[in-house]
């Protein structure tokens, strides 16, 4: 167990690597430094601004310089938000998209997992079709469709909830719903179809046949083994969770970390872009290794893979 | 007289691959009238556009802003462009994208699997670390990545998605060649003096068909779905070209006033992804023996 956690850590080590020296690469190669906009400033203080961030130093250099400053968790200044560092940037909107995050995972997990399980236990019935239905909505709605018309429903409309923002705990409900609904619809599916898989085991027949209700076959027996399939899919929601906050949080103007990233990505802020998916890469490791874990202590049989 | 191998032979190969194709789409009924829908709506943007009397670039600012009429069946946007047409030429750019970058992740994915299944050993080893290496970030932020890198035009969107969905074919691929290495018809070619890209080509790649059809419908709407995101968050293509993501970004920002621009293009947008979708999963029905019983 322990030894899995070092190796899997280990294993992160060249990942992180090849991902900082390809996003350094790749700003490399972009034509143009970060200041290059400001056009009617004098050469000299070009100059003084570049050398500064240290934009005049030999490109071997700049990359050696990068990489330590790395490892010390130092992100560098913004080029874009002048006095930010882009850690503290990541400080104080992370948070906000953390939040998000775990409230649209919840509300996945929640809406999903229940959904799917009734529908298997409903199975070939109407009552299926409608409950699947619904799933396959949530699929065919990515966020950017849903989230305007969640606005144009319930804040133009109806008039219950500000249409942006991230003041009040009623502001977080339209977020979370355009964020949460997908994964909702697509853990729905996987419940569903590890519950009919599992209804026709064996040990679920024997757990019917020794006079067990209907409910406590499937709370005690089936469910913990019908649930593999959705918390496998925990690791790659939460990788989809991060890169759907970007949408999601412009389009209820949340002061997140998405938002920021894709500001940075308009502003060519390279020290913005590259540590911010630094800190995307870190945080999805983190969260695979998790997943990894939960996975174990509930499945015995994957323990000895690796 | 022919012996029964030949005749054999014979009859497998009167049955070409995009006809096999061909066959399991249409055996299923989800993947028909999926199928249909989407037709459908890519012949509608195709040739609708020449029916329409309005064209999606000329501004009459006379006429901006309408409600939906009997003039504007979508109505007009402030500009006075008419919607139904950038509609209609939007998914020409979406739909193209889609099955333009497709393309450029089903030929990279297919000969970059190939090659790591059928060699296998250190060459697979590393091939498929630097896989698993990108697969390591989620693919819009390596696209975004990408655009901030290549700029925005419609091509570079296309090569930068292309670029990140290679890799789950990649390892589709991989896996499946890996199984068929093994088989006892590879090695009859191998003996039989077969050079390994006659082998790869003519023995492995047909093989692969079913497992690669249905990621490559999955693939195409997952697609489609990517470069719309990215345009919506207004990296991807730029006006005054337009996709299904442009429109549907232009429709958000002013949906308290105009909802008719949010809501056409948000409806033909959803409607291509449930379609093709509907393709994907009955496909997947169809050709996946484990799945089969079930839905």
């Amino acid at each position: 167990m322990y030894l899995l956690i070092l190796k899997r850590l280990l294993q992160a080590i060249p990942t992180l690597w090849v991902i900082a020296t390809a996003t350094f690469i790749l700003m490399q190669l972009i034509p143009g430094g970060p200041f290059d906009i400001e056009k009617d400033i004098p050469e000299e203080v070009q100059a003084l601004i570049n050398a500064h961030y240290g934009l005049d130093l030999p490109r071997h250099e700049q990359y050696f310089r990068f990489l330590e400053q790395r490892l010390r968790g130092d992100f560098g200044p913004s080029y874009k938000y002048a006095g930010w560092d882009v850690d503290e940037i990541i400080a104080q909107s992370f948070p906000v998209s953390l939040e998000l995050g775990l409230y649209a995972l919840l509300v996945a997990l929640t809406v999903g997992t229940p959904i799917g399980v009734l529908a298997a236990l409903r199975h070939n019935r109407p009552s299926e079709s409608v409950l699947m239905g619904f799933a396959m909505l949530g699929i065919c709605l990515p966020a950017f469709v849903l989230g305007p018309i969640l606005i144009m429903v319930f804040s133009m409309q109806l008039g219950w909830f500000n249409p942006f923002g991230w003041n009040t705990l009623g502001d977080r409900v339209l977020p979370v719903v355009t964020l949460g609904l997908f994964y909702a619809a697509y853990i729905a599916r996987l419940a569903r179809s590890g519950m009919l898989d599992v209804m026709r085991l064996d040990y679920i027949r024997t757990a019917h046949a020794k006079g067990l209700a209907q409910k406590a076959v499937v709370m005690r027996h089936a469910l913990r083994t019908a649930l593999y399939p959705v918390v496998a899919y925990l690791g790659p929601a939460v990788a989809g969770l991060i890169s759907g906050s970007f949408v999601v949080e412009t389009i209820f103007f949340i002061p997140g970390l998405g938002s920021f990233f894709v500001n940075s990505a308009f502003n060519r802020d390279s020290t913005m872009v590259m540590g911010t998916v630094l800190f995307y890469a870190v945080l999805i490791l983190f969260f695979n290794l998790l997943v990894d874990l939960i996975q174990m202590w509930m499945n015995p049989r994957t323990r000895h893979d690796d | 007289m022919m012996t029964r191998l030949e005749r054999e032979l014979a009859s497998t190969d009167a049955r070409s691959l995009g006809r096999d194709a061909w066959e399991q789409l249409c055996a299923n009924r989800m993947a028909r009238i999926g199928g249909g829908l989407f037709i459908g709506i890519a012949l509608l943007c195709l040739i609708g556009p020449f029916f329409v009397p309005h064209s999606h670039e000329t501004t009459q600012l006379a006429y901006g802003a309408q409600a939906p009429s009997w003039t504007h069946w979508f109505g007009t946007d402030e500009l006075g462009r008419d919607i139904l047409v950038r509609t209609l030429i939007g998914g020409r750019i979406s739909i193209g994208v889609g099955f333009a970058a497709t393309m450029v992740a089903l030929l990279i994915g297919v000969v970059y699997g190939m090659i790591a299944g059928y060699y296998g050993g250190r060459i697979e080893a590393a091939m498929m670390r630097f896989v698993d290496t990108l697969y390591a970030l989620p693919f819009t932020i390596i696209v975004i990545l990408l655009t901030v890198l290549l700029g925005r035009s419609i091509l570079l969107i296309f090569l930068a998605i292309g670029a990140v969905e290679w890799l789950t074919m990649a390892r589709i691929v991989r896996g499946q060649t890996k199984a068929l290495r093994k088989q006892t018809f590879v090695d009859a070619a191998i003996v039989g003096g077969a050079p390994t890209r006659r082998i790869l080509a003519r023995h492995i790649l047909p093989n692969l068909l079913s497992p690669v059809i249905v990621f490559t419908t999955l693939t195409i709407p997952a697609v489609i779905l990517l470069e719309s995101v990215i345009s919506f968050l207004g990296l991807g293509v730029q006006p005054p070209t337009s996709s299904w993501g442009i429109l549907i970004n232009e429709g958000a920002v002013k949906l308290d006033i105009y909802p008719w621009m949010l809501i056409f293009p948000a409806l033909f947008f959803s409607l291509t992804i449930f379609a093709l979708n509907f393709v994907g999963d009955g496909l997947r029905d169809a050709l996946d023996p484990k799945s089969m019983g079930e839905s």
